[in-house]
């Protein structure tokens, strides 16, 4: 495989990290006022964007509506200097509309959408820096803009990858362990019943690895969890604050 | 933990590219050493010992921990590495990683000097850390370097610092450490001989442009094993075939050793040579005789014809070297009081090593580990350090450690580790090994193996139906019932390969309690097997094939001789004798029809030693005996083979572990057709069909043994059967069987191969589970690859052993005269085959002191004319045998001719030869 040494013999990872750490995780909940939610997060140098408008009447054509359910619409985009490579990146295209797909699907399984029949939760995200587990930034930020947005959740999804090197299941990849070509693994967890939202992989791993490398994904969504819990209940003080309460 | 962001914009073809990285500093990584409060429970994986041991180093009376640095890490580690004797940091050092020792490149600063600034940072964090801990102990970290700058900016700082030379100088307690001291200094302290002997070597950028432009040629550097002044050079190119170019000559080879990876250059087409004939061997003594050096290379360009010229290049630059330690001796130096000695290897294709050492005398006769540490370009030979005594020469403990040594063939007892996967005994078979388990045990199965066999894999049945066909069973030892994968039972069989077979020794591939008991075919105990079922009519017909992992009880463990005369003797009716002649029966149809495909016959020259069994000392000498049961125990085991290859082929198109043999090329067969020209026969190679039934015409009424001679060589021409994987090449096809599809099952107790196989199979039936390893192909190639080396160095082990078991005989039986056949004719000298003891040797026409012989070469026919007589391929010739111990170091078999008789070349048959006590007289001339 590639020349680069993706596991020190003393189980360091390229960035310094051990095998089950994730990347550092900073977010912030209500960082536009427009929207009904928005939220920012940084995995390490992956940065993305979410907001959430809704609940809100069905836009364009009423055959959309769902008489039981509400729609949820998920839109991605990656910002044209998010990667090394400046490129343009026109919306619709193949790989935005399978993660705006994998996005719904997450959320659709999160959201209490029974609540609010015939009508239409939007979420749109942004990369605007891609260094690896782009799908889990987005989750994890879309999360908190939808709990910004007060609609209401079964739990929080937090997502993480995973990835498998040397016989070692590798939390949170980064872009450069993603682009040595081993096997890689997208989790998007409940953690409080640690229900599986969504779960994808495209590549060859043998059975009896698929538990170890899955157990090192849920984990490391719980751990987002807490973090994640963390920023909702700053939040939730510092608008209390505000408030005058 | 701290984190540090780098965001670095870099051009790359015109393009911009926005690189981002980020670094986590860690604060927990411990310092290693043990109860230390600061970094409590940080560390795991290597450990400082507590109390380092005091290495009575005068320079430093206290205890200290040492930390080299890189380079002296990378060349000294080895030579003057022993447990105990230095306590070492190096394992467990604090990376540049952590949060106190983390050292940002300054600009202007290139990365060596960093890593240094690095290596001393670190050097410095510990002595202040060390002190915190126990201030009373006066624990110091001690920096070792042999750059001199580097040493004086440590001192600066306040670390302690050494060069390793002073460091171990000092080490009052061990003195013989600084023999083993690698000599690194090269331009420093050696011999300034003033000459230049060498070409400068190209640095490796230069040679990586090279390479791609198409200027240079990288391959593999093999030296030769009869001239040391020449060697091949395997281009392995991407584009073009494999292509092999030879080199010439000590400044074309230019300090490259025998498998190094090279660089070349090819010499423009008017240089080109052929490659020559000549047997040389490096004998001199003396450091300045590299005119007469010069006067040698030019015997070898003799005038070739056109045809027979070959690309010839010469060594530019080294792009790795594949040192490693060397057996040998050593040729103590003629002046007295010398350290400097000149080494020669066991290995005829390495040089020799010049090694400085003060116990010389203590050394002679021994056989000795020298490892090269560098080769400077005014010395004619390579430069190293003395490593280990391994025994007195001849000693045949000793000899076999070389032997061993030398192949690289693991044969160390096995770890603990290793033996904790075995079997608890008494053993028995379970419920739960029955599972998927048929139960056969009901059957009459027998195994047909050599006398003293105590390994046997495989055991046979045959029994009639009642619908009147035959059902045939082959079974093969379950070994992977036992050996699980991926534990270190596994592993190291992996690793092993094989088993190694010696003269007198076994070096077994698993513990013995499995290749002699729990595996081992033996009569009536139950064993697991793994059985392959067919269903045949009378006419050898497969109808019906079937696998399944069975239990069975074999009824007799017969030898061949004893199986031969159960079929021949008409009065025993038994079960087992009546299975063995329908088996036999059916083999000799399976047989037929192989060979009719076109299968290959051959022959190589194969002899068994009788064993004194107090001393292990070979008293007499047997070539291996043929029965039909030995071909029909083959015939039965190949088309297990066959069978097998197939099922895990359809089952895993992409990762079954295959054998193949590949087609040699027709330009392998050019010595064996004109060989048969010379005696008027016709040997057709277009196809293995013609070649075997050329082969099997090629008979000469008034010449018997000629058959014989012709299929040794034919064996010469082929090329190696291999291990592979099937998803990663497509020609399968096994040449000498004449099989489409091949691999190997039957023999798993003393081959990993056959494990992988019955792994395969076991899942493909459904048996067992797979595991990661066996559906990676990557992973298999590598495994191929790695059985491919043990395979190919068991058998020149086995081949050393023999050799070494010749001597002994013919040590202790004196001088000889046989008869013997010319295997192979060379520009000065011949090879002869003495069929009575499978043995071959060169007869030399050329010896030093001695006139000359007028020699004229014959590339064509080819034949040698020395004075007034001709030699062709397949002459008989009477020779000669004794053991010639006058070179201590290669104790040999030397052949001389006896008929027929050449006035000043051929001696006669009872004159004990003079040329025995050559060293003698060398050394009288000298005193004169």
């Amino acid at each position: 495989m590639a020349g680069l040494e993706l596991l020190s013999d003393q189980g360091y990872r390229v960035d310094g990290r051990r095998a089950g750490e994730l990347r550092k995780i900073q977010a912030r909940m209500g960082v536009f006022a427009q929207a009904d939610g928005s939220a920012y997060i940084e995995q390490g140098n992956t940065k993305a964007l979410a907001v959430v408008y809704g609940p809100h009447e069905i836009r364009g054509s009423r055959a959309r509506a769902l008489p039981d359910r509400a729609l949820v619409n998920c839109q991605y985009s990656s910002a044209t200097f998010s990667t090394g490579e400046r490129k343009r990146r026109p919306h619709g295209d193949r790989k935005s509309c399978e993660m705006g797909l994998q996005l719904r699907q997450t959320f659709e399984a999160a959201i209490l959408t029974q609540l609010h029949p015939r009508s239409q939760i939007d979420i749109y995200v942004q990369v605007l820096q891609a260094d690896g587990g782009t799908y889990a930034a987005c989750v994890n930020a879309a999360t908190l803009a939808v709990l910004d947005a007060g609609i209401p959740m079964r739990d929080f999804v937090c997502a993480c990858s995973a990835g498998f090197v040397d016989s070692t299941a590798l939390a949170d990849l980064s872009h450069v362990e993603e682009a040595a070509g081993g096997p890689q693994l997208a989790l998007a967890l409940l953690p409080a019943s640690g229900q599986i939202a969504l779960l994808e992989m495209d590549a060859r791993l043998h059975e009896d690895h698929l538990e170890q490398v899955l157990e090192a994904a849920a984990q490391a969504a719980r751990d987002v969890h807490t973090l994640l819990d963390h920023v909702v209940r700053q939040h939730v003080c510092e608008a209390s604050v505000l408030l005058g309460d | 933990m701290l984190k540090s962001k780098t965001f670095l914009k870099k051009t790359r073809a015109g393009g911009v590219m926005k690189i981002v990285r980020e670094h986590y500093l860690r604060d927990d990584i411990g310092c290693g050493a043990p109860g230390c409060a600061a970094c409590d429970g940080a560390h795991e994986g290597p450990v400082l010992e507590p109390q380092p041991l005091d290495p009575a180093s005068s320079l430093c009376p206290r205890p200290h921990y040492l930390l080299p640095d890189t380079n002296v890490l990378l060349h000294q580690i080895l030579s003057v590495w022993r447990p105990g004797t230095w306590a070492s940091v190096a394992s467990s050092l604090r990376l540049p990683g952590s949060l106190e020792t983390y050292v940002e490149q300054e600009q202007g600063e290139n990365a060596n000097d960093r890593n240094d600034r690095a290596i001393r940072v670190a050097a410095k964090w510990y002595n202040e850390h060390l002190k915190k801990m126990s201030a009373e102990n006066h624990l110091q970290v001690i920096f070792i370097t042999n750059d001199k700058k580097n040493k004086e900016k440590a001192i600066e700082e306040g670390i302690p610092a050494f060069t390793c030379e002073e460091y171990v100088k000092s080490l009052t307690a061990n003195p013989e450490l600084i023999d083993r001291l690698a000599c690194l200094s090269e331009e420093g302290n050696e011999i300034e001989s003033g000459r230049i002997i060498f070409s400068e070597h190209l640095p490796l950028s230069k040679l990586q442009q090279g390479i791609k432009s198409g200027t240079y040629l990288q391959g593999t550097f093999r030296a030769s094993r009869e001239n040391y002044l020449e060697a091949t050079v395997w281009v392995h190119g991407d584009t073009e075939e494999d292509k092999e170019i030879i080199l010439q000559g000590l400044k074309n080879l230019n300090r490259a050793v025998h498998e190094d990876i090279v660089a070349v250059e090819l010499l423009p087409r008017n240089q080109w040579v052929a490659p020559s004939s000549v047997v040389l061997h490096d004998e001199g003594q003396n450091e300045d005789d590299v005119e007469k050096e010069e006067e040698r290379e030019r015997i070898l360009n003799t005038a070739a014809n056109e045809k027979m010229l070959k690309p010839t290049g010469r060594v530019v630059g080294i792009i790795k070297r594949n040192w490693r330690p060397y057996c040998g001796m050593l040729s103590k130096s003629d002046i007295k009081e010398s350290r400097r000695h000149l080494f020669t290897p066991a290995d005829r294709r390495i040089p020799r090593i010049r090694i400085e050492t003060r116990q010389a005398s203590a050394l002679e006769g021994r056989r000795i580990i020298v490892a090269i540490d560098g080769w400077p370009r005014n010395s004619r030979y390579p430069n190293g350090h003395f490593v280990k005594n391994l025994g007195d020469v001849g000693d045949k403990e000793t000899e076999t450690e070389v032997l061993l040594l030398e192949h690289d063939v693991p044969h160390q007892p096995f770890s603990q580790a290793v033996l904790s996967f075995l079997p608890k005994m008494p053993w028995s078979i379970t419920e739960k090994d029955m599972k998927n388990r048929e139960d056969l045990r009901h059957l009459c199965v027998c195994s047909v193996d050599p006398p003293g066999c105590t390994d046997i894999d495989d055991a046979l049945h045959c029994r009639e139906l009642e619908n009147g066909n035959l059902e045939v069973g082959v079974h093969i030892a379950d070994v992977s019932h036992f050996i699980r994968p991926g534990n270190a039972l596994d592993q190291e069989s992996a690793r092993r390969g094989t088993t190694v077979y010696l003269c007198e020794k076994r070096i077994d591939m698993v513990p013995e309690l499995l290749s002699s008991n729990l595996c081992s075919l033996r009569c009536n105990v139950d064993r697991l097997a793994f059985s392959c079922i067919w269903e045949m009519n009378h006419n050898a017909e497969i109808l019906k094939v079937r696998f399944t992992k069975s239990a069975i009880n074999s009824k007799a463990s017969l030898t061949y001789a004893e199986a031969q005369m159960r079929i021949d003797s008409a009065a025993m009716n038994d079960d087992i004798t009546t299975s063995l002649r329908g088996l036999n029966k059916l083999a000799k149809i399976l047989k037929k029809r192989r060979i009719e495909k076109g299968a290959l016959t051959l022959s190589s020259p194969e002899v068994r030693f009788h064993m004194d069994s107090e001393t292990h000392d070979p008293i007499d000498l047997q070539t291996k005996e043929l029965r039909e049961t030995n071909s029909m125990v083959e015939e039965f085991m190949l088309l297990a083979n066959i069978s097998v290859a197939k099922k895990i082929h359809e089952e895993f198109s992409e990762h079954a572990l295959l054998r193949k043999h590949p087609a040699p090329p027709p330009s392998n067969y050019e010595i064996l057709v004109k060989a048969a020209k010379s005696k008027n026969l016709e040997i057709k190679t277009d196809t293995a069909k013609s070649l075997a039934d050329s082969l099997d015409r090629a008979d000469s009424p008034t010449f018997p043994y000629l058959n014989t001679l012709l299929r040794i060589l034919a064996t010469r021409c082929m090329m190696q059967a291999v291990y592979f994987c099937s998803g990663m090449d497509n020609d399968f096809h096994h040449y000498g069987l004449a099989s489409p599809i091949y691999t190997h099952f039957t023999s798993p107790i003393r081959r990993y191969a056959d494990i992988i196989v019955h792994r395969l199979l076991a899942v493909a039936i459904g048996a067992d589970c797979t595991y990661p390893e066996l559906t990676d192909k990557h992973k298999l190639a590598d495994l191929c690859k790695n059985l491919n080396f043990r395979h190919k160095m068991a058998q020149y082990a086995q081949r050393a052993s023999v050799a070494f078991h010749t001597q002994l005989f013919f040590k202790s039986k004196g001088i000889v005269s046989e008869e013997a056949y010319i295997l192979f004719v060379r520009k000065n000298a011949i090879v002869v085959l003495i069929p009575k003891y499978g043995l071959e040797g060169t007869v030399f026409f050329e010896e030093k002191d001695k006139p000359k012989p007028r020699l004229i070469y014959d590339d064509e026919i080819p034949s040698l004319k020395i004075e007034d007589t001709v030699f062709h391929i397949f002459d008989k010739v009477k020779v000669k045998i004794m053991l010639d111990s006058s070179n201590l170091q290669h104790q040999k078999i030397r052949m001389s001719l006896v008929e027929p008789q050449i006035p000043g070349v051929s001696i006669s048959a009872d004159t004990p030869n003079m040329d025995i006590d050559e060293p003698e007289r060398k050394k009288k001339k000298r005193e004169k």
